[in-house]
């Protein structure tokens, strides 16, 4: 378990990671629809792929994947198209259909052998580093296996019939952040300026189409890659949440796309330690903390966090009351009817405020120094006097 | 340098449906070169997909477009376009110079980042548009007439001979409009061909020098003077052209 627990928070962190970097253009493009639907759509790939090779783990599976992945934009793509069906309704009838057919096909040829569809949907990353990628020592040059047979009898004093060199995911999911990363950091202008404007891009001709469906590859591989460690109610999870997170926090779509990379990682962090700690599946804890941070920084991030939203809507409430305040005053100001329209006590009647409102608002006004207090008196200050004839100037 | 007899834009026979339903019926239209020139016409006349067209955005259903003889393909490099304010999400994170910056990646090609040179370029268009001193300012947090001139500086950074540009007028303060049609005029001085979809009738005579008709057929195109009769008016208006005899 010890080695099994750095196994998990790795590929954890690194399938985080690697789903963060498409996700940020998919929530740019509004497509994070798609990233679900892609994930269910891509079954019938795997199985057929699995069917092929019999094997699990074979790099054709990822691309039978990505395939299917690709057929998914394009089966949505074309019944949008037709103008009949709106695209929220093509995605859902469209992943449906396929994933239903990969379900039929293992219920029908391959119910004995490990596919099970709860894996597929779930997940389990406590299983993932169990899966590893092995060299077999059969598999090698007789010469080199005897020297390193040597070897290990002399430095281990045991015999072995492999060489662990980590979990399978973590290679799968590193070489998936790599391509991710690389595709992203020679295509970003290209990426940028599709997702910004696309038919400005078609104009100068950098085709918004290619784009598209690099874009859609990568995250049709990058998902079959994850869903095998994560299952794929995660895998949207990973997709989605941080870049959503992130376009809270920046301006900036560098930073938006680091920042995805890094709330990802601290996510799949922190919920594998509630996971642990609390015993519960380990997936299910990482989506959790998604949406968790996510609210979190709904909340309070500066500007626009639903904090900052309603303590300016307050404050504009008091300054609005104020500047009703200040105008009442400027009005009457110098008149005969000033003494009567001016006193504390019954500036609640003329303006039909509510009297503890009416002192607040007075409250206020006395703090910003845009009104004065002689006994019962309100007297405006120059500065409110300049406030008031700006107010009605406007 | 092209020559001079030869027409900018020259469309032929250009049909654009979209199921079956025609949006352009068969235009015939020729720009001449260093023209300023509106598109007016009712709401769904097909101006914006008649640039659209031009830009090989939409794909025709026949006829052919031309840009100095040859197809828009290879002439990719002498055409700006300036598409509607509306149809980009203003809430993307990203800052004005950037997006001014974006006219510069056509010239740049495939791969290739933009550099200083083309930091600089950029930084000359905005000041062209009197925004240089919002480079670092987020795009969302722009006035409408502000989005105008940042789309503006991007077509200029392009250093295109043909400018198109979809309803550059649309929501912009008085302001904005005067200091928008004198940059239209001065690329005209400058010799340049700028082909605007105009919604305005009562400003046609004063910004432009010449004008095509347009409702889905090609009503009438020329010189503002021949062209911009009430009589052509009429026929592509309907009968909802009344206001205009007041002038």
């Amino acid at each position: 378990m010890q080695i099994g627990n750095l196994d998990i928070i790795l590929i954890a962190v690194t399938t985080a990671s690697a789903c963060a970097l498409p996700g940020v253009f998919l929530v740019l493009r509004r497509m994070t629809l798609m990233s679900d639907a892609i994930s269910h759509a891509i079954l019938p790939g795997i199985v057929l792929a699995f069917f092929l090779t019999h094997s699990l783990s074979s790099p054709l599976l990822i691309l039978a994947a990505g395939a299917t992945g690709v057929l998914t934009v394009v089966f949505v793509e074309l019944l949008q198209k037709t103008k009949l069906v709106k695209e929220d309704a093509a995605i859902g009838l469209t992943f449906p259909a396929l994933f239903s057919i990969g379900v039929i096909l293992i219920s029908r040829y391959a119910s004995n052998i490990h596919l099970d569809i709860d894996a597929v949907l779930l997940g389990e990353l406590a299983y993932a580093p169990l899966n590893r990628l092995e060299v077999f020592i059969a598999d090698l040059n007789p010469l080199f296996l005897y020297v390193i047979l040597h070897i290990q009898v002399l430095l281990q004093g045991y015999f072995s019939f492999s060489f662990d060199l980590g979990p399978l995911s973590l290679y799968v999911m590193g070489g998936l952040l790599i391509l991710n990363l690389v595709f992203i950091l020679i295509f970003y202008k290209e990426l940028k300026l599709a997702t910004f404007d696309a038919s400005l891009a078609a104009t100068l001709g950098l085709s918004p189409v290619l784009i598209h469906y690099g874009l859609m590859t990568l995250v049709s591989m990058t998902t079959v890659g994850a869903f095998d460690a994560v299952g794929s109610i995660l895998v949207v999870a990973l997709i989605v949440g941080p870049p959503a997170t992130a376009y809270l926090m920046t301006d900036s779509l560098t930073r938006m796309l680091i920042l995805s990379v890094i709330i990802g990682c601290v996510n799949a962090v922190i919920g594998y330690w509630l996971a642990y700690l609390s015993n519960v599946s380990i997936a299910g804890a990482i989506a959790s903390m998604t949406f968790i941070v996510f609210v979190l920084v709904f909340l309070i991030v500066p500007n626009r966090g639903l904090i900052a939203i309603a303590r300016r809507h307050i404050r504009q409430k008091w300054e609005f009351a104020q500047t009703m305040l200040v105008i009442h005053l400027f009005n009457h100001e110098g008149l005969p009817e000033a003494e009567a329209e001016s006193e504390v006590a019954h500036l609640h009647e003329h303006l039909q405020w509510e009297p503890t409102f009416a002192s607040r608002v007075v409250k206020y006004a006395l703090n910003n120094r845009y009104v004065s207090q002689k006994s019962a008196q309100l007297f405006l200050t120059d500065r409110g006097r300049t406030i008031a004839q700006q107010a009605l100037v406007q | 340098m092209q020559a001079l007899d030869s027409k900018a834009i020259e469309v032929t026979d250009l049909t654009v449906a979209y199921q079956e339903t025609p949006v352009l019926w068969d235009i015939d239209l020729d720009v001449p070169p260093g023209v300023l020139l509106a598109i007016v016409g009712p709401n769904g006349a097909g101006k914006t997909t008649l640039i659209k067209a031009i830009l090989g955005l939409v794909r025709p259903a026949a006829g052919n477009v031309l840009i100095y003889n040859k197809p828009y393909e290879t002439q990719r490099r002498i055409v700006g376009y300036v598409p509607q304010r509306g149809s980009v999400d203003w809430d993307f994170p990203t800052n004005v110079l950037d997006v001014v910056m974006m006219g510069r990646y056509g010239a740049l090609g495939w791969i290739k980042r933009p550099g200083s040179r083309d930091r600089e370029l950029a930084m000359h268009a905005l000041e062209k548009v009197g925004m240089e001193n919002y480079t670092t300012r987020q795009i969302s947090q722009l006035s409408g007439g502000q989005q105008q001139r940042v789309f503006l500086a991007r077509a200029l950074v392009q250093d295109a001979t043909i400018y198109l540009m979809d309803e550059p007028f649309q929501g912009v303060d008085a302001t904005t409009e005067r200091a928008i049609i004198s940059l239209l005029q001065e690329l005209r001085e400058n010799g340049k061909t700028v082909v605007v979809v105009h919604h305005d009738l009562q400003t046609v005579t004063d910004y432009f020098d010449w004008v095509t008709l347009l409702n889905i057929r090609r009503i009438a195109s020329g010189p503002v003077k021949d062209t911009f009769t009430s009589e052509n008016l009429r026929e592509t208006y309907g009968g909802r052209i009344a206001f205009m005899k007041n002038r």
